[in-house]
């Protein structure tokens, strides 16, 4: 494989303006598929999960399942779409044994949602709104198996091998309108679009929404328009877009590529390119067919879909706060600065935070916990924040205990590390390692005397008016007593002792 | 009046993925034409007011509840298959045309 010629990415911006558009397939999470009363499960022996309906078998009669067109609905609600008033399914028909039909159950000029709009949040925290095309339904695939030749690729395979589980799971494919405009962010703006989405369709419980499982995928159509052109230029269409970090890397890339060739004479050839994610390239698919060579048409299997106003105004009333409106309402109720919300966000801690919260923690104190320590122990034990063993409620216990006195700060992040060592939640970590503070003052004391036995200069330092000499002896008692002691009632002691 | 051309015949079969010979692609052409005429005379009677009829039953919103129901076993669901194997049904090498 020859490597593609690549522009300087600063020159691509420079000289043409990205256009992006972006395909977004989301597997619903209905308990079965969408035309047949198949488990809808990831995984499973092939072939256990099928029936004559996904099968497409002769003679067998499609129904629509009423649960994926309400997620429909409220997806479309979601991202500020209208509702169709009467829509039908479409057959997008070739010839590809992935479906064992010959055709996709899809809806083509017909979308049940179209005409919406997503804000998007930038790293920076700008704003940027993504207009949405269209949400349309229609069915997963099967998986295929190429055998022979170079391991999974078609390329030099001898033959295929079909597992027809995952065909017919209900999907919603969400299309964006074209995104100019962006500059050298398009990159950035198509990561941060996925993941706005994802976290949409996970708040509103529609979706696993798992990239890795490709319960969520991304196609990422590109192009280059140079600078001052109206037009768009041709287009490739990027898939097996994998995470988002991928959704990122894969449009960027595109767009180096196209102006390396562009700027040479050449011409983009309008293609399905698939990423790959060892080294950030794509390469080369098959050659697209148009729309015509699918020959559409509507289903006449499955009746037309006529949701009344009252149903959509139903599930309009059920859709969850949403990530970006709570995420307002926490600023406004903490009273946050921008950066404050945007550390709890880009930490992955919000959610974390808020839990705390409710478990009985003050906001600040929460925050101070999620974002600083327990970040760093994240990052130093390889983690993400959320995989952590501990729990908002054992963080909250935390907090209390420090609140009451029972434990100093430095006391507080020993009992936090055994909790993720698995010692157990804080009270056990506590009885456990021993580590309550001394509050008991003849146990104090008898350190306190012994420290300034040990140095009777200082003593006398103190007792002359200098009282921030008793530093010196703070610390040894904190040293005596393995740092369980509340330093500040320490010095309260010491100052009694020496009477000053 | 031929309104299909032999390109156009050629196209169909690939989308089809049917081997259709020189002599075939003026035949089908031919016969292709006459059904589309035929097609056509319905479009002449239908006025502006009539619209497309895709399903002759006045009936919408029919759905099933989200409930799982039984399906085929592997064995049951791979007996019809020409050719099996690890529980998969084979098909031959598809050139160059991933999905």
């Amino acid at each position: 494989m020859t490597t593609a010629e690549l522009m300087d990415y600063a020159e691509v911006i420079e000289r043409y303006d990205p256009v992006l558009g972006l395909e977004v397939h989301v597997e619903l999470s209905t308990n079965t598929k969408m035309f047949c009363g198949c488990p809808n499960s990831f995984g499973g022996d092939p072939n256990t999960h099928v029936c004559p309906v996904c099968l497409g078998m002769p003679g067998a009669l499609p129904v629509v399942n009423g649960t994926a067109v309400e997620s429909a609905i409220r997806i479309g609600l979601a991202l500020n779409c209208d509702i169709a008033e009467w829509c039908r399914f479409a057959r997008k028909n070739y010839f590809y044994p992935d479906m064992p039909k010959n055709f996709q159950t899809s809806q083509y000029d017909e979308p049940i949602a179209f005409d919406g709009h997503l804000d998007v949040v930038l790293d920076d925290g700008e704003v940027v709104r993504v207009d949405i095309e269209r949400a349309h339904m229609e069915e997963d695939t099967g998986k295929s198996l190429h055998v022979g030749g170079a391991t999974g690729r078609i390329h030099g395979a001898e033959h295929s091998l079909l597992d027809y589980n995952r065909a017919g799971v209900p999907l919603i494919e969400i299309v964006t309108k074209p995104i100019t405009g962006m500059g050298e962010r398009a990159p950035e703006v198509a990561r941060a679009y996925v993941t706005a989405l994802r976290d949409l369709l996970r708040a509103m419980d529609v979706s696993d929404v798992r990239m890795d499982q490709g319960s969520l995928r991304c196609d990422a159509n590109v192009s280059l328009m140079a600078k001052g052109a109206g037009e768009f230029g041709t287009r490739t269409e990027t898939k097996n877009v994998n995470s988002l970090r991928s959704v990122e890397r894969a449009v960027r890339y595109e767009m180096t590529r196209h102006a390396a060739i562009l700027a040479d004479g050449g011409s983009i050839k309008q293609e399905t390119r698939h990423f790959q994610e060892a080294d950030g390239t794509t390469a080369a698919g098959r050659t697209k067919e148009t729309a015509e060579d699918y020959r559409y048409f509507p289903e006449p299997d499955l009746v037309p879909i006529a949701p009344t106003r009252e149903w959509v105004e139903q599930l309009r009333a059920t859709i969850p706060e949403l990530p970006w409106q709570r995420r307002k309402r926490i600023q406004e109720d903490w009273n946050l600065t921008d950066e404050e919300l945007r550390d709890l966000v880009n930490t992955g801690a919000i959610e974390l935070v808020a839990a705390t919260v409710d478990a009985g923690a003050d906001q600040a104190d929460a925050r101070s916990w999620w974002v600083q320590y327990l970040n760093q122990q994240a990052t130093s034990r390889e983690t993400e924040l959320a995989d952590l063993v501990i729990t908002p409620a054992q963080v909250a216990r935390v907090i209390e205990l420090v609140g009451s006195g029972e434990l100093t700060n430095k006391l507080a992040r020993q009992v936090v590390d055994g909790v993720l060592d698995g010692d157990g939640d804080p009270d056990q970590v506590i009885e456990k390692r021993g580590l309550k503070v001394v509050s008991d003052d003849s146990a104090l004391l008898a350190a306190v005397d012994e420290a300034l036995a040990a140095q009777p200069d200082v003593a006398d330092k103190i007792r002359g008016g200098k009282v921030q000499a008793a530093g010196a002896i703070v610390g040894a008692v904190m040293k005596a007593t393995k740092g369980q002691a509340d330093a500040a009632r320490v010095r309260e002691l010491i100052l009694e002792r020496v009477g000053a | 009046m031929s309104n299909i051309s032999r390109d156009e015949v050629a196209h169909l079969a690939k989308l089809a993925r049917m081997a259709v010979t020189e002599e075939e692609l003026d035949t089908f052409a031919g016969q292709l034409d006459q059904i589309l005429d035929a097609v056509a005379k319905v479009g002449e009677v239908a006025g502006d007011d009539i619209p497309p009829t895709s399903h002759a039953v006045p009936l919408t919103n029919v759905f099933r509840t989200d409930e799982v129901r039984p399906g085929l076993s592997q064995d049951e669901a791979l007996a019809g298959a020409p050719a099996a194997e690890e529980g998969r049904f084979r098909v031959p090498r598809i050139l160059g045309e991933e999905q």
